[in-house]
């Protein structure tokens, strides 16, 4: 996610607050997980200093002050490019589940134990969205589905390895030891494993 | 003998609405060391399952992984080889043919993927059949049946037949009739499998509302993940026995 992009949307309307904007984004962008406001502040400090925003105006009647944010020509063409522009098709190939099943593998590990792990994982965040968007506001809602079809993706692809993995096994053997170096092996860290 | 009383907790067991007091927690359905073979195939393999009152339990697995097995023998609608099925601490897996299928019609309510409707019957006479078949007045079994119409947003649909609806309106037409004799549990095998995604999300939100309303038990066989993250729980089976289940 941007969130340089995704502030200076909320801003081109009009000028806001950094308290408005974290507001907005919390609400339309990470509803169960809002955005720190040290990171609203120092994602527009980068975008003053690139010149994408500029301080508007600084509010101290009250308080501490309250600096207006507003967008710059060069902040609008650049929101403009990221919109146009199609982002990179994920995921690619390095992903971390696959590393931790390839490995496991390698290693002599049981492969189903590591998926019906992750499995469980994936369905206990899958019911916590599922619960979240039933009462959630249409955007809400969306975003809620958008991870959720992404964890479906995920667990058909566990389901289909799981059903190969007596096959991957066969096809990437473990690694055995190299007799030359095993015994430069550290033995004072525990190497078992179930 | 078997133990008769499990077919009639209630006089008439129809129409007595269940008590849901002091039943947190408690076990309603359980499989035990539950076995059962289709010629040199074993479809379970000494399986151990518990469903506690008003909870929803996804059973997923691999096609093949005993998972329609294993519903059908807690339904009572096949009988194991071995191990037993305790409703409520009795046991029903013994039952002759006849009184399973009184069990069924009385304390069970079913919701398949395809083909469940009578499609020459408005949708309230197909959801008050299983009060009729189990000899309830025709007017009090209609008047039973509509007051679900609203529940799962079927208003004014009550005159239409199957044909005449959406597939999402006839399932959720058929989760009202497994839920009209106010069962202890309610079977769901692949109920939104005919379903596309928005209809299906309906149909899961309406039935596990409804269930959670009435504290009525849900064992919900899918295999999509979309739609097991609906239920509290899932368990995975895998060569006739639970292989995994997450904590409740």
């Amino acid at each position: 996610m941007s969130t340089a992009h995704a502030l200076l949307g909320l801003l081109e309307p009009a000028p806001r607050h950094g308290y408005d904007l974290k507001r907005l984004f919390d609400r339309y962008f990470a509803p169960d997980r809002p955005l720190a406001f040290g990171q609203v502040y120092a994602t527009l400090g980068r975008l003053e200093r690139d010149g994408r925003v500029v301080v508007a105006s600084v509010d101290q009647a009250e308080g501490p002050e309250r600096k207006t944010y507003a967008i710059t020509g060069a902040g609008e063409r650049d929101l403009d490019d990221w919109l146009r522009d199609p982002i990179d098709p994920e995921p690619h190939l390095q992903a971390t589940l696959f590393t931790k099943v390839t490995l496991a593998v390698l290693t002599g590990r049981p492969v189903t134990k590591l998926l019906d792990a992750q499995r469980h994982a994936h369905l206990a965040r899958m019911r916590e969205l599922t619960t979240l968007r039933r009462d959630a506001a249409l955007p809400v809602a969306l975003l809620a589905d958008y991870a959720l079809f992404h964890l479906e993706a995920d667990l058909r692809w566990i389901e289909l390895t799981a059903a190969r993995a007596d096959e991957l096994g066969r096809v990437i053997p473990p690694l055995i030891a190299d007799p030359a170096t095993a015994e430069v092996r550290p033995t004072s860290v525990e190497t078992s494993h179930a | 003998m078997p133990d008769i009383a499990v077919l009639d907790p209630d006089t008439p067991p129809a129409v007595t609405p269940r008590p849901v007091q002091d039943s947190h927690g408690r076990v309603v359905l359980a499989g035990e060391g539950l076995v059962k073979r289709f010629g040199q195939t074993e479809a379970l393999r000494g399986l151990d399952v518990e469903i506690a009152r008003g909870e929803i339990l996804a059973v997923m697995g691999p096609s093949g992984s005993g998972k329609s097995t294993l519903l059908h023998c807690l339904a009572a609608i096949i009988r194991p080889d071995a191990g037993r099925v305790m409703l409520d601490g009795a046991r029903i897996d013994d039952l002759g043919e006849g009184d399973r299928t009184k069990l069924r019609r009385r304390r069970f309510g079913f919701v398949f993927q395809f083909g469940q409707l009578v499609p020459e019957l408005p949708a309230i006479e197909n959801v008050a059949l299983p009060l009729l078949l189990d000899g309830v007045a025709r007017t009090e079994a209609q008047a039973r049946a509509a007051e679900l119409f609203p529940q799962l947003g079927l208003d004014g649909l009550e005159q239409r037949r199957p044909g005449e609806m959406s597939g999402g309106q006839a399932q959720r037409v058929a989760v009202a009739r497994a839920l009209v004799t106010q069962p202890g549990v309610v079977f769901a095998d692949e109920p939104t499998g005919s379903l596309d995604s928005l209809a299906g999300e309906q149909v899961m939100e309406l039935l596990t509302d409804a269930a959670r309303a009435t504290d009525t038990a849900v064992v919900l066989v899918t295999h999509e993940p979309r739609i097991a993250a609906y239920a509290d729980r899932e368990v995975v089976v895998r060569d006739g026995r639970i292989a995994t289940t997450s904590g409740r």
